[in-house]
């Protein structure tokens, strides 16, 4: 075996007071080869960042320390460095890339400046020569045409764009390891794919170590050599990919890939971890997954588990140490997931509970003193779609594409352009303000971002009572309590919540806060948009069980506006697939997942990382950015990216056809027009 | 439980202000005074019942009452706050208006009242009030500041400097003796203050102890250990050292005129704390006119967008582009020209300078709401795009309730912040308009009135230094103490400086 570049050895960071210290990093060790990729994963909260910050000693101080440990890089104790020889090694031996790209250029300086002065600096390179050598830099991460981007300042750049900016200005020092902190979380998934395979190729030119830190398995499974679990702040388990994937050996691993959502999955309830990752400011006194563990046994609560190592893997747990006892039998929850309770599938015969027919939302651009309309955003431009009772729509698409305008203009939460939505054969569109009003009880949305959508000065029980207080005025204080109560064992949150406030819950309860409070006037139709993507997977599982739950119980139908195809495989009866505004493919989940038409649902089908118990596949990555929705180009907005793009495609949209039942897909390769036209 | 909750804030604020009600209509049957209510104390009134209220409302909701907690667990905003309260105090109970009875006319059986209208802080000060000298003295002299002619016993008459007729009567040789004597004074006060502060802090370590069902001992060592949140150490000493203040200031005053006299020969003293309630009042009325303006207007601006929000934003960037002193000294005048038009309505003295005042405080507002305005309108422009307003939006909730159970309490840490730094630069602004001469009536006492003629004090000889320093050093503690209570104030209620230092 090879000297490894990276050596970790009980490596520990305490946080706040020095009594009752967080125990961010409690004894972290293991150690990267030359040319490998670490992969280092976790659900939030577990360490991991705080690992990485470690390694390069950029802890927050005071507030955060290094307790003890050793990290050989290269034959050198980097905590034995100096902070001035820190910076000698931070950049030039040692680079990170971080999660947000938003923040981590500085908005004043052009992107060639930043990249120029790095190098000027780092390697004492004169101006010309490292404006040649910038021009290498973008050009190796491929951002066309490096020669005028590098007098762009980074706000021109979109994300993905930036991210690569990012990265050669990592590179610009040559490291020898490049700790990527989710470095593609904030990205899309097919710009996820060009980042991922572009931080694979630059590793295979370079030589360099990457140590990717991450929550995702699909990015885990496709991209490394090596996985380290970590959890509460210890390695629970490293293993080779391969080992991993096909046998992983510590229940929160086996958890974490029980509790993903996949097509396999549909019908049943998903594999949850029960309860949360505990709070690191306590001292443990045996397993610190021994509260969520099925396995657990005496001796879990009575010692810690040693670290088990063996040739390239390891493990923290006690059922694979020989000198543990074991629990007389073992509870193998794990083994098979029970289907729910009824998976009814209500035909879709009958009429569709919501109707929408070529809805247009065009933002208008005003510019000047007089605010004259100069041009529009066509945020969404002509989109039709149907939601039967009890049915869940997928509404897939990349940021920035319209979904979820879509969903608000549906609640009437922005003024549509034209096009109508029909809600139970009403026009909920053309109501007056006040009937309106009375008919917004029964579509109702939950948004993303758990923690922006409650009112952070209201209790959890007025928040719920919102709704109620609006819709039904006439309750008794009495009933209004009683509804309340029964919205929160609905939801699966105790009782006392009510008199409480929203810091005080998790994201997932959070979530769940949401949830009553849009089921509290009795919806029939809910927009879900992303309600699970700001989550971690375990709570991810337990908000999918929810929905699929209470759709189950009330027959709620779902607009599941989302960009996760694993949960769109698990969730979804139709899909549709949305591009700049239009949708490009609709039908139900079967079909458009196995037999995807339009060139664009199979991009994204072939970017998004889905693994399977073996194969390592090589992402493949859809070239450009989505364009702006001001000016859609002209023809099929596809076309500057579409690998099968033909002459017509540039100068006529084409119509939407219908392919099987229900499958339509708008696309001149399935359209007789076209066809006859090349022939 | 909700309901429960509800009714039980309501319940003390309201007993406590109909406990002063009673209080007052008992006091005016006992003394037969005739109440006199001026239109600022009818203001102050309205302003005490509003806090009341909103104190009573804080202490339900938790997330109004930990950024307090945190103010309150600073010891230098408990320091200010302490001297805030004092000046508080004084300037309340010199909102007490009325008139004392004359002795009853036989003839008539009509109660006569006294022409002047004094307050309830006049009365408790009656003697620092009462002791008026012939003219200029210095602190603490015995002696006027100029030469007169004075007649001896003999018939003869000769130049000097007169005997004071309340200042240092008791000293035979006042040149050799007034150190000394203001030493044991001193030394008087020193001891009353250690007895009084003595039995004050027993009892409130008592209350304290029997409030959360602890032992005196306990208690007292864990203030003395600093494990309280209020930081009630530093409080006591502060007490201490009020407390000192005060009894010293009443036992010399009692003697001597502590900051001298003016050129009428009232005591400075009395000047300058009289001034306290003009200086209080401004701060704090004109921050009420101006609230309801700028929290009204910039949060619709900021909800409503379009045409709402263009017409408020031109208002208030005109308004804001014509200067300040512009408005103010016109208004003053035309509020001058119509007390003379209408002098019958105005046959106080009181009653007109008062009107005045009151509208010096509503110009100030007029012109000073826009800077919030603005603050409120961009954060309210920013708080509806938040989810959670979406949410309700979709709940069907009118946008009268989403104004004011969403967007009004969390925009309501920028108003408090801006009330408290608003109130220091208010009282400033007072003596600056005064000083100009477009601020209150002449007849008002004011630190901005008393440095208008301090002006012309100066440029005596010898020069009359004392009123501008009593004025600076009364003005300079309320100003001090209002900037750093309301740098804690901001610290507590600015998420963003909060997330900052509660970082773990």
């Amino acid at each position: 075996m090879t000297q490894p570049i990276l050596q970790v050895d009980d490596l520990a960071t305490y946080f706040g007071h020095v009594d009752k210290p967080v125990r961010a990093v409690d004894g972290v060790s293991f150690s990267i080869a030359p040319g490998q990729t670490f992969a280092l994963l976790g659900e939030s909260g577990c360490g991991k960042s705080m690992t990485a910050l470690s390694l390069l000693q950029l802890v927050p101080a005071p507030a955060g320390r290094i307790i003890r440990g050793r990290i050989n890089f290269m034959g050198q104790d980097l905590l034995r460095y100096s902070e001035a020889q820190m910076r000698t090694v931070r950049g030039n031996e040692i680079a990170m890339i971080f999660q947000e790209p938003m923040t981590a250029l500085n908005p004043v300086l052009t992107v060639g400046q930043q990249i120029i002065e790095t190098l000027q600096q780092h390697k004492q390179m004169d101006y010309a020569a490292a404006l040649q050598r910038t021009l290498a830099l973008l050009d190796a991460v491929r951002i066309p045409a490096p020669k005028s981007r590098i007098h762009d300042y980074p706000h021109q750049l979109s994300g993905g764009m930036k991210q690569r900016v990012m990265i050669a200005l990592t590179l610009a020092c040559e490291p020898k390891l490049l700790i990527a902190d989710e470095p593609t979380t904030a990205l899309d998934v097919t710009i996820q794919a060009q980042v991922l395979n572009l931080i694979k190729d630059l590793q295979r030119d370079t030589g360099m170590a990457v140590l990717l830190i991450t929550h995702d398995l699909g990015i885990v499974a496709d991209n490394v050599d090596q996985v380290a679990v970590m959890y509460a702040g210890q390695i629970v388990e490293t293993a080779s990919r391969d080992a991993f994937f096909s046998n992983p050996r510590h229940p929160y691993s086996k958890k974490l890939f029980a509790a993903l959502p996949t097509r396999h999955k549909r019908g049943q309830t998903l594999e949850i971890i029960k309860g949360s990752v505990p709070r690191l400011n306590r001292i443990f006194s045996g397993c610190r997954f021994v509260d969520r563990c099925d396995f657990a046994w005496q001796a879990c609560h009575d010692a810690a588990p040693l670290w088990l190592a063996e040739a390239d893997k390891g493990v923290r747990c006690h059922l694979y140490d020989p000198k543990v006892a074991k629990a007389a039998e073992l509870n193998p929850a794990i083994a098979s997931p029970t289907p729910s309770a009824s998976a009814t599938f209500t035909s879709t015969t009958e009429a569709p509970l919501l109707r929408v027919h070529d809805l247009k939302v065009h933002f208008p651009i005003r510019k000047g003193l007089f605010k004259k309309t100069v041009g529009h955003v066509f945020a969404v431009d002509g989109v039709s779609l149907e939601i039967g009772t009890g049915r869940t729509v997928a509404l897939v698409g990349e940021s920035g594409c319209g979904k979820t305008t879509v969903g608000k203009a549906i609640l009437q939460l922005v003024t549509t352009s034209a096009g109508q939505v029909h809600y139970a054969d009403m026009p909920y569109g053309q109501l007056d303000k006040a009937t309106q009003r009375r008919f917004r009880g029964e579509v109702q949305i939950i948004f993303q971002d758990p923690y922006s959508s409650l009112n952070p000065r209201m209790q959890v029980g007025e928040i719920i009572a919102e709704g109620l207080d609006v819709q039904e005025p006439t309750l008794t204080p009495a009933q209004r309590q009683q509804r309340i109560a029964e919205l929160l064992a609905h939801v699966g949150l105790p009782d006392e919540a009510i008199s409480r406030y929203p810091h005080e819950f998790s994201g997932g309860q959070r979530q769940r806060v949401s949830i009553a409070r849009a089921l509290a006037v009795n919806p029939k139709l809910l927009v879900c948009d992303e309600p699970t993507s700001a989550l971690d997977l375990s709570v991810q599982a337990q908000i999918l069980n929810l929905l699929k739950s209470l759709q189950d119980k009330l027959g709620l139908s779902y607009l599941f506006i989302t960009h996760n195809l694993l949960v769109v495989e698990y969730l979804a009866h139709e899909v549709a697939v949305m591009y700049l505004g239009r949708l490009v493919e609709y039908g139900n989940v079967e079909s458009v997942l196995n037999q995807p038409l339009h060139p664009y649902t199979r991009a994204l089908l072939a970017a998004a990382p889905v693994f399977d118990q073996q194969g390592k596949q090589q992402l493949h990555a859809l070239e450009g950015e989505i364009p702006s929705p001001i000016a859609p180009p002209a023809g099929c907005h596809f076309h500057t990216r579409c690998p099968q793009v033909m002459p017509i495609c540039r100068t006529h949209y084409p119509i939407a056809t219908r392919q099987a039942e229900g499958h339509r897909v708008s696309c001149h390769l399935y359209s007789d027009v076209a066809r006859q036209q090349t022939k | 439980m909700t309901q429960k909750i509800q009714r039980h804030w309501l319940v003390w604020p309201t007993v406590l202000a109909g406990v002063m009600a009673i209080l007052w209509l008992v006091v005016i049957a006992m003394y037969q005074v005739d109440p006199v209510y001026l239109i600022s104390d009818k203001l102050v009134t309205l302003l005490v019942i509003f806090v009341i209220y909103l104190i009573a409302y804080i202490r339900t909701k938790e997330h109004l009452r930990a950024p307090w907690r945190e103010v309150f667990h600073r010891k230098l905003a408990m320091i200010a706050l302490i001297f805030i309260s004092v000046y508080l105090v004084i300037a309340l109970i010199d909102s007490i208006h009325f008139r004392l009875p004359l002795q009853k006319n036989t003839v008539t059986e009509q109660a006569q009242y006294e022409t002047r209208v004094l307050s309830l802080f006049d009365v408790l000060v009656m003697p620092l009030r009462k002791r008026v000298e012939h003219s200029y003295s210095a602190p603490f002299a015995s002696y006027g500041l100029a030469k007169e002619t004075l007649e001896l016993a003999a018939g003869r008459e000769v130049r000097d400097y007169p005997r004071l007729r309340y200042g240092g009567t008791h000293l035979s040789d006042p040149n050799s003796q007034t150190l000394t004597d203001v030493a044991r004074s001193l030394a008087k006060a020193g001891l009353i203050t250690l007895v009084i502060w003595i039995v004050l802090v027993a009892a409130s370590i008592y209350l304290l102890a029997w409030q959360q069902g602890q032992g005196w001992n306990e208690k007292r060592q864990q203030i003395w250990r600093e494990q309280t949140i209020v930081p009630w150490r530093v409080v006591f000493a502060t007490w201490g050292v009020v407390l000192f203040i005060i009894t010293s200031l009443i036992i010399l005053s009692a003697d001597y005129h502590v900051f001298g006299t003016d050129k009428v020969g009232q005591d400075v003293l009395y000047l300058s704390l009289k001034s306290i309630r003009t200086g209080v009042l401004i701060g704090t009325l004109a921050t009420l006119v101006m609230l309801p303006f700028a929290v009204l207007l910039g949060m619709m601006a900021g909800y409503f967008r379009g045409i709402i929000d263009d017409i408020i934003q031109y208002i208030y960037t005109t308004l804001s582009s014509i200067p300040g002193v512009l408005l103010i000294a016109a208004a003053i005048l035309s509020i001058q020209l119509y007390i003379a038009a209408h002098k019958d309505t105005y046959t106080l003295v009181e009653k007109h300078s008062d009107l005045r005042l009151v509208f010096l405080c509503i110009i100030l507002g007029i012109t000073s709401w826009t800077g919030l305005c603005r603050l409120l309108r961009g954060e309210t422009l920013k708080i509806r795009e938040i989810d959670y307003i979406q949410a309700a939006t979709a709940l069907g909730v009118s946008h009268f309730r989403i104004l004011s159970r969403h967007v009004l309490p969390n925009v309501m840490h920028i108003v408090l912040i801006a009330v408290v730094l608003d109130f220091s630069a208010l009282v400033l602004a007072e003596a600056v308009l005064s000083y100009v001469g477009i601020g209150v009536d002449q007849s008002t006492n004011s630190w901005g009135n008393m440095i208008n003629t301090a002006r012309l004090e100066l440029a005596r000889e010898p020069a009359v230094w004392w009123p501008l320093l009593s004025a600076f050093v009364l003005m300079f503690i309320l100003v001090l103490a209002a900037n750093l209570f309301s740098d804690a104030v901001r610290d507590a209620f600015d998420p963003k400086l909060r997330r900052l230092s509660g970082r773990v």
